[in-house]
């Protein structure tokens, strides 16, 4: 697949933002990351400093430049990316990463469990079976450090937002709304139903590769009990 | 090393943040007014960009363990400590610093700079997440942070390499560059990829409208309260990368001014981008002060960055000539 911009728009006047898609289609979202790689491998080795970081989002890239750089933002952005797509994208290693989280689905953790049951019609111990059951692509990193919005939820769990976040959701809380999954990185507010929590830590500053999932990454989830999850909390 | 007896209203470590992982959803975060904490660095002889303390409208009271050159810059805060210099503070000396006079924050840089452990190549402290900076938090009394091995002989040396010294001071000073002017403070800002998903009397209103800094305010984002920003265009957005500066408008209808610890993705309707430039200015801003925004284009942002760039260069150059460079 080769996809030509639908616009290079500023970002602020700092970072670009090259559009692909205004709606959400899984071929292009892999193509976005495909292409953030490729431009991450090109700036490097073209030497491009200035360009400080790279955003690959639902549905394009985002370029962001040192303040200080005196080029033309938007016209180094275009020579980039468009470069890149003519060359041909290599295909992305990270897609073949496959992260394993293991969940329990049990009380305390599945503070939403009973209210998604009534919403859905589907029973908790069914919940717990249809969300581990599928497999999940992180679409886009955001909203909090290591945050990972994942797509493939199974269409019977899905469920809109909460009409009122919680002012704080617990770390590692597994949380589903519409299509998607997310696993909550620290205690932060939030508006997606809780079904589980994982005991792993999704993000931490400290360790060598500071988040659990990057974007392209496949995605598991490993029902476990909650003597599990108390040795794996141990552990980490 | 310097011992805190009395914190203030929001005292953090930061640096010029850290760069290069916002595809992990983390963002740059560091000074929110970064020409500030460039120009206190480089006035006790360090890069711009070394760790140093950001003090938020109302100050702490430190002491010195020993000889200690520092420098305050940005905010004009009572208490009578000497601004825009560098200052060789003595050992054993208390250093009170009272409340905002003038701008919001204010930066306290030492020789050698602040000797935290860097979290992801910074010693920011990045709030939300508690990490970087000091145990990943704002400093409390009682907190001893630590300095450079060799801060006392490094301070000494420094201060008697600057030109034309009175007392523990030098008898000259640098002009602050980013405190705000007469309110409403006017700040350049662009439309934004949502400006026309709002109706003509919200588009209106954004740059008529003189806003108030709410007090649900932080190093995250600043509130605006004003008219309320209505959408014409309801259509779903789907979320994308946002930056510094970015103006976003959530379903209240009251806007949210991006600062340095902002989220690296959203989804609400973005109505405009505020010009790199003046986002210094905006972090001088308190809650309750007032704002207005002229519409500009992206060529003049850019322009305003580089003439940025243009005045506090010579101001950087001339700190270096005091030292003998």
């Amino acid at each position: 697949m080769k996809l030509k911009p639908l616009a290079i728009v500023p970002l602020g006047d700092c970072a670009a933002y090259v559009e692909f898609s205004r709606t959400l289609e899984p071929e292009v979202n892999a193509f976005v990351q495909r292409l953030g790689l490729a431009v991450e491998a090109a700036a490097k080795k073209g030497g491009l400093a200035a360009l400080r970081d790279l955003v690959p989002a639902f549905g394009g890239l985002a370029l962001h430049f040192d303040p200080d750089f005196e080029g033309d933002v938007l016209g180094t952005a275009r020579a980039l990316v468009e470069g890149c797509i003519k060359a041909g994208l290599p295909e992305a290693k990270r897609a073949e990463r496959l992260v394993e989280v293991p969940v329990c689905y049990e009380a305390p953790f599945a503070l939403d469990a009973e209210e998604v049951s009534q919403r859905t019609k589907v029973s908790a111990d069914k919940i717990a079976a249809l969300h581990s059951a599928a497999e999940y692509r992180v679409l886009m990193m955001g909203f909090a450090p290591g945050h990972a919005y994942m797509g493939g939820l199974e269409r019977k769990l899905s469920i809109p937002r909460r009409a009122n976040p919680r002012a704080e959701v617990p770390a590692g809380s597994v949380a589903i709304a519409n299509d998607q999954t997310v696993v909550y990185p620290y205690a932060i507010s939030g508006g997606w139903s809780v079904i589980g929590r994982t005991p792993l830590a999704v993000f931490d500053a400290t360790r060598e590769a500071p988040s659990l999932f990057l974007a392209g990454d496949r995605v598991r989830f490993r029902p476990i009990g909650p003597d599990e999850f108390a040795r794996l909390a141990e552990g980490k | 090393m310097i011992e805190v007896f009395r914190a203030g209203l929001l005292t953090t470590v930061q640096d010029h943040g850290r760069h290069g992982h916002q595809h992990i959803g983390l963002c740059p975060g560091g000074a929110m007014d970064p020409v500030a904490l460039t120009l206190a660095n480089v006035l006790v002889g360090n890069d711009g960009g070394e760790a140093a303390l950001e003090i938020t409208i109302l100050g702490p009271e430190l002491a010195f363990a020993h000889d200690t050159l520092v420098a305050l810059c940005g905010a004009d805060f009572a208490g009578g400590f000497p601004r825009n210099r560098p200052v060789l503070v003595a050992a054993g000396a208390r250093l009170s610093i009272g409340r905002a006079q003038r701008g919001a924050r204010a930066y306290l840089a030492v020789a050698g700079g602040l000797a935290v452990e860097p979290v992801l190549g910074s010693r920011a402290t990045y709030l939300p997440g508690r990490f970087g900076g000091f145990l990943g938090r704002a400093l409390r009394r009682g907190d001893r942070l630590p300095l450079r091995e060799n801060a006392a002989a490094l301070s000494r040396e420094r201060f008697l390499k600057l030109r034309k010294p009175r007392g523990r001071s030098v008898r000259w000073h640098v002009a602050p560059f980013t405190l705000p002017e007469h309110e409403p403070v006017t700040l350049h800002a662009m439309e934004g990829p949502h400006y026309a998903m709002f109706d003509a009397a919200s588009q209106h209103a954004f740059f008529d409208a003189v806003w108030k800094i709410a007090p649900e305010s932080n190093r995250m984002g600043f509130r605006l309260a004003g008219p309320a920003l209505v959408r014409s265009d309801p259509g779903e957005i789907l979320s994308g990368p946002i930056c510094l500066g970015t103006v976003q408008v959530p379903a209240s209808g009251v806007p949210i001014a991006l600062m340095a610890d902002h989220q690296t993705t959203g989804g609400y309707p973005r109505i405009a981008e505020i010009a790199t430039a003046d986002v210094p200015r905006l972090a001088q801003m308190a809650p309750g002060g007032r704002l207005r925004f002229a519409r500009c284009d992206l060529k003049t942002a850019v322009e305003l960055r580089r003439d940025q760039r243009a005045r506090v260069a010579p101001a950087l150059r001339a700190i270096g000539w005091e030292y003998g460079n």
